[in-house]
């Protein structure tokens, strides 16, 4: 078990969005071993190629659609059959959605619950037998700004983070003295494939800085972490407005 | 009106842009429409790089590296990788890229497509002379493997093309080793430009980096004068703990500068500044990698600086021996009273390089910033352009915005059988302009 203390070992749910990438390059360079699943085997391949290449001690692929409870819980028993011990769980699967398409249509709207809830926390409800017993490990859960009011814009997207937001505030609570911890992520806008259509307006953050600060908050077991840091304030703003001034607002 | 940007100020023409982050998406992507070029990080000052039409294929999503062989220091990467990011990786492991350019925000892609040189020139040629090999993807939806061995003609088109013969997905390009993150550096103070042309071939053996800034507002006796720079990286020192220490801090630029803000007298007083500011003759450092390879990266944006009108580049090569063509330039400038603040001189050496479309080759090259103030750097950079087109010399395409069709095809008499090779459904602003069409 030496070996593991020096080499962190990382699982990454739906390792190919943007930034889950750019934190699995950090744990690369640390050559952390890694164990990434997300739904398209070139990508992966393409990731893997990048990841050892930055100096990954392993990096082992999982293929596996995350848009269901289901899908996601047989996965994640596939990776407990390969790993004895995870130090650090990041689970970033996720869709963004378009929320007039959400409205009009029940699919897409189902969807986007299932990738944004029902399997991460599948996930996590997976992987809880495993940590309790190793009696240490970090959960980071991507949540977003979105999470903590909903806004006329995206507010179908805000629900599902929210959801999360509250899913990994009382799991976060429940495990508090079991030497495990849970973060909440919550970013603001980040240039990646995610939002590659929206306009790059001055809020839009690189994911390269946005990762390094996720990692610094598993490093230091924080809690909740707004990133950019602003978002802190801003949302401290736009969360405590009142409804009726609120409601006014289109954003 | 798109929404890609120049350097120097311009926009591309293209109807929507689309971010390619896996190369997966390039061929699907590449059947959605009739019209298309790439766009990196757009440090091309001109329209080389901006769309006429169609889709702007922005790349520098595409940006993850594939291997890297530590014995032997060949790197492979996808094409949007920046200079930046492959520097972040490659320094601490002991290896350099083999040609930098004066900024390290470009990417892979656009280094090749532009076959950029830097301050080595007189002893590694330019990029596309460390490329080993790369996958040119083409409209018609094959992926192509290029290499001086392979696809040879396709290859040559392809560095220095433009952007013009595909997408570049991918390359692999061969690293220089270092010993250490910091750069010997010596600054003498040069009294005119005898002085350079003696420095530039007696230090040609011994330095790796050779390059001048020089005092284009300087008239008279003092015509041409400036400061000689040279550096050779260090030996014995520590890469991975030097570069550590080699501060990221930038400024920024956070908005467009008034258009008066830069005018004679300024220019003036910082060229004097900037010479006046080493008393010595000579002046020895050690330089850390940014400060001696790129100053301008130092201050991010720096382009606002020149307002909303942007800027103009204007950057020639004319062979060694027309060194009087070379202080005929420096005089029309001087006298046009359009100072430039980066007046940037250096000796190519004579490293061919493969690009069929290669701005570099033997002789003086000459760049020049200055604040576009339209007709008036129009007459400007005609008058240049006679002395340029007189000399036999040329242009590079990824500083200009303004060369005629003509000098174009003069000063590259390869430009038809690159036509040749030229992809379908390709083409720039530049493009249009110097080919027609």
């Amino acid at each position: 078990m030496a070996e593991s203390q020096n080499i962190p070992q990382v699982a990454i749910f739906g390792a190919s969005s943007g930034l889950a990438l750019a934190v699995a390059q950090i744990y690369a360079h640390r050559r952390a071993r890694l164990f990434l699943i997300a739904r398209d085997r070139q990508k992966l391949n393409d990731i893997e190629k990048d990841l050892r290449t930055r100096g990954a001690s392993d990096v082992q692929t999982l293929v596996a659609d995350l848009s269901g409870a289901a899908s996601a819980q047989s996965v994640t028993d596939l990776l407990l059959q390969r790993v004895q011990h995870l130090d650090v769980v990041l689970i970033a699967a996720g869709v963004l959605g378009d929320t007039e398409q959400l409205l009009r249509d029940a699919k897409s709207c189902e969807h986007l619950i299932d990738i944004n809830v029902q399997s991460p926390i599948a996930i996590c409800n997976r992987l809880l037998p495993l940590l309790t017993q190793q009696k240490d490990g970090v959960i980071a859960l991507f949540s977003s700004v979105a999470g903590d009011r909903g806004r006329a814009s995206n507010f179908i997207y805000g629900a599902s983070k929210a959801a999360i937001t509250a899913y990994a505030s009382g799991l976060r609570a429940r495990l508090s003295t079991t030497g495990i911890q849970v973060l909440t992520i919550k970013p603001g806008m980040v240039a990646t494939a995610m939002t590659s259509h929206l306009p790059k307006g001055p809020l839009m953050a690189a994911p390269g800085p946005v990762a390094k600060s996720i990692v610094k908050a598993i490093d230091r077991r924080a809690d909740v972490l707004y990133t950019p840091g602003f978002w802190r304030w801003i949302m401290l703003i736009i969360v405590h407005l009142p409804e009726a001034i609120f409601k006014r607002l289109k954003f | 009106m798109g929404s890609c940007r120049s350097w120097g100020g311009m926009m591309g023409h293209e109807d929507r842009s689309l971010s390619i982050h896996w190369k997966q998406d390039i061929i699907p992507a590449l059947q959605s429409d009739q019209h298309f070029l790439c766009y990196g990080l757009g440090r091309s000052y001109g329209d080389s790089c901006l769309s006429a039409q169609g889709t702007a294929l922005v790349m520098n999503p595409l940006d993850k590296l594939r291997s890297f062989d530590a014995h032997t220091g060949l790197l492979s990467a996808e094409a949007g990788l920046s200079l930046h990011h492959l520097l972040d990786f490659a320094v601490p492991r002991g290896w350099f890229i083999p040609v930098s350019p004066g900024t390290k925000y470009v990417t892979l892609g656009g280094a090749l497509a532009n076959d950029i040189h830097g301050k080595n020139h007189h002893v590694r040629g330019t990029i596309g002379c460390h490329v080993t090999e790369l996958e040119l993807i083409r409209s018609s939806g094959e992926a192509i493997l290029c290499s001086l061995t392979r696809e040879r003609d396709l290859f040559c088109a392809t560095i220095g093309g433009l952007g013009l013969t595909g997408i570049i997905s991918w390359c692999t390009i061969q690293l220089i080793p270092i010993e250490s993150a910091l750069i010997d550096t010596e600054c003498i103070k040069t009294s005119g430009l005898e002085d350079f042309f003696k420095l530039e071939d007696d230090s040609a053996k011994d330095w790796e980096y050779t390059v001048s800034w020089i005092d284009c507002m300087a008239k008279g006796r003092s015509l041409g004068r400036g400061i000689f720079i040279r550096g050779n990286h260090a030996r014995a020192g520590n890469p991975a703990a030097e570069y550590a220490k080699q501060s990221q801090l930038k400024l920024s630029i956070p908005l467009q500068a008034p258009t008066w803000l830069l005018n004679s007298w300024s220019i003036r007083a910082f060229n004097e500044a900037y010479y006046h500011k080493q008393q010595r003759r000579l002046s020895k450092t050690q330089s850390a990698i940014d400060p001696f390879f790129y100053p301008l990266d130092m201050v991010l944006h720096w382009n606002r600086l020149y307002g909303k009108p942007g800027l103009l580049q204007y950057q020639c090569v004319i062979d060694s021996h027309r060194q009087e063509d070379l202080s005929h330039i420096f005089h029309i400038i001087a006298h046009s009273g359009q100072g430039s603040f980066l007046a940037v001189l250096k000796k190519f050496g004579a490293v061919p390089s493969p690009g069929m479309l290669s701005f570099p080759r033997e002789g003086y090259t000459l760049s020049l910033d200055f604040q576009n103030q339209g007709d008036k750097s129009r007459e400007l950079f005609q008058k240049l352009d006679a002395v340029v087109e007189a000399a036999g010399g040329r242009l590079y395409p990824a500083k200009d915005a303004l060369m005629s069709p003509e000098l174009f095809q003069k000063g590259y008499p390869n430009w038809e059988k690159f036509r040749s090779f030229v992809d379908p459904k390709f083409t720039s602003l530049f493009w249009q302009r110097v080919s027609g069409g």
